[in-house]
């Protein structure tokens, strides 16, 4: 289901992340980055918490604004309960949503948020999603300090959080329109190749947004998937070229882009909700705003996986929400 | 996309592990700590004067100690990580899994935190340590009557 707004724009956003994102290639557009991974918490569920309430702060700071001008906070995270969001959220006057999509979180936020803006309901929505790298390979994976080899196809959980301003007041970024995606069965059980899981549902999402758009490929100067890894974006090229007759050619994955590949080891990439939000916040609308970039799509992809249903030997399901952004 | 031709193509695009530089790596690491550990029997054996049996005991000991010390200190994970089977094998990888997750879950209590999750990973070795321990006893048991 496609969505067409005249009405929404984004304010401002502010990035917060810890130290792995502050060694990679885009630590210069990030507002604050932490040397360590509790964030002067106790542990790393209160970090996670701690840097969604630090972005909304920073967010507020660089608008002249406080949280009491805000009407709706939609929140989103990797935590079980989405206790991350929960847990800032009461540090919030606004009305609250808490959203999960795993890690297609943010477009999935955008969108609601977008929504609200365009019908009227709500003029300053603040969005924010996060993860943290010790946190979800807690829940997900095994222990941290456990060494275990992992293949090659793993991807590393990014650490941080990143809000976004949407409001109906003009701005140079504008949310043009956004793609509810819908849930696909990758078919594939093997948690350590999320790239796979996700490829499926990304590009079932970029085609359903162009048909519904009208538009062609060719209309986005960058087309900008979530977190589907160095193979996974090899894998979505062949995907789309096959099952819909798409080539992509600017086309880039922000899981690849957020660390460096060469130096940090993070296997195929980066993946997490803040992912995506983190490079498209702090690095793509610093371009946009530059006159590099004007239409970027941002598809945010989701691995919509349980432990206990891998465990059950269930295939993982997945899923894309696409966001289109305007310089203007 | 239809199930068989998807898997096809994710086969294509994902890379192959080493299987024979891992098992190379795992083979040498291994053979060290199998070094390590009659060194420590040999040690134990001659200074304390104890038998072999007695200083196999206390060479497990020592081993674990060192493998939860150097966990908790935050660099084993990479010598696992490095090593592989080399180190996860041996009573080192026991350790190593058990402590880690007593480390994980220290804040969330004694008795909730580490108490229960302390075995998460390594429960299921004790489990099918025991279940298969009785088993060959009682194979053995079987045979040896016949």
């Amino acid at each position: 289901m496609t969505f067409k707004y005249n009405n929404v724009y984004v304010t401002d956003t502010a990035t917060v992340t810890g130290p792995y994102e502050a060694k990679g290639p885009l630590s210069k557009y990030f507002d604050h980055s932490y040397e360590d991974l509790y964030f002067g918490q106790k542990t790393w569920e209160q970090a996670e918490s701690k840097s969604i309430s630090d972005a909304v702060d920073i967010l507020l700071d660089k608008v002249g604004m406080t949280r009491f001008d805000i009407d709706t906070f939609i929140s989103g995270d990797l935590l079980n309960q989405i206790t991350a969001s929960s847990y800032a959220g009461a540090n919030m006057p606004a009305s609250y949503i808490g959203v999960y999509a795993a890690c297609a979180t943010s477009t999935l936020g955008l969108t609601i948020g977008a929504n609200m803006i365009e019908s009227s309901e709500a003029s300053k929505i603040i969005c924010t999603t996060s993860s943290h790298n010790n946190a979800a390979e807690k829940q997900y994976r095994y222990p941290v300090e456990y060494g275990g080899p992992k293949p090659k196809t793993t991807t590393f959980t990014s650490t941080g959080s990143a809000a976004i301003l949407l409001s109906n007041q003009k701005s140079d970024i504008k949310v043009t329109s956004a793609t509810l995606g819908t849930v696909i069965d990758s078919t594939i059980t093997d948690i350590y190749n999320m790239g796979a899981v996700m490829t499926p549902a990304a590009a079932d999402t970029i085609y359903k947004h162009l048909k519904e758009t009208g538009r062609t490929i060719d209309y986005y100067d960058l087309i900008l998937t979530g977190d589907l890894g160095i193979y996974g974006k090899k894998m979505l090229r062949e995907y789309l070229q096959l099952e819909y007759g798409l080539v992509l050619k600017n086309y880039n994955d922000t899981g690849v882009m957020l660390y460096d590949l060469e130096k940090q080891p993070v296997y195929a990439g980066a993946s997490g909700p803040a992912t995506a939000p983190l490079v498209t916040y702090g690095y793509i609308l610093d371009q946009m705003k530059k006159g590099k970039l004007n239409k970027v799509l941002l598809v945010a992809t989701g691995a919509l996986m349980s432990p206990t249903m891998t465990n059950q030997k269930l295939s993982i399901p997945a899923i894309a929400h696409a966001v289109s952004l305007e310089a203007i | 996309m239809e199930k068989t031709k998807y898997k096809n193509l994710v086969n294509k695009h994902t890379p192959k592990e080493d299987v024979f530089y891992n098992a190379i790596i795992a083979f040498i690491t291994g053979g060290i700590m199998g070094i390590i550990g009659q060194g420590l029997i040999d040690f134990y054996a001659y200074y304390l004067t104890i038998s072999t049996k007695e200083a196999t005991v206390c060479m497990l000991v020592t081993l674990i100690f060192i493998s939860c010390l150097f966990t908790s200190l935050g660099f084993f994970d990479k010598w696992v990580n490095f090593a592989k089977c080399g180190l996860i094998i041996p009573i080192t990888g026991f350790a190593h899994a058990t402590m880690s997750a007593a480390l994980e879950y220290r804040k969330e209590g004694m008795v909730l935190g580490v108490g229960a999750n302390m075995l998460k990973l390594s429960g299921a070795v004790i489990i099918f340590g025991v279940v298969s321990a009785w088993t060959f006893s009682v194979i053995r048991m079987l045979v040896g009557a016949i």
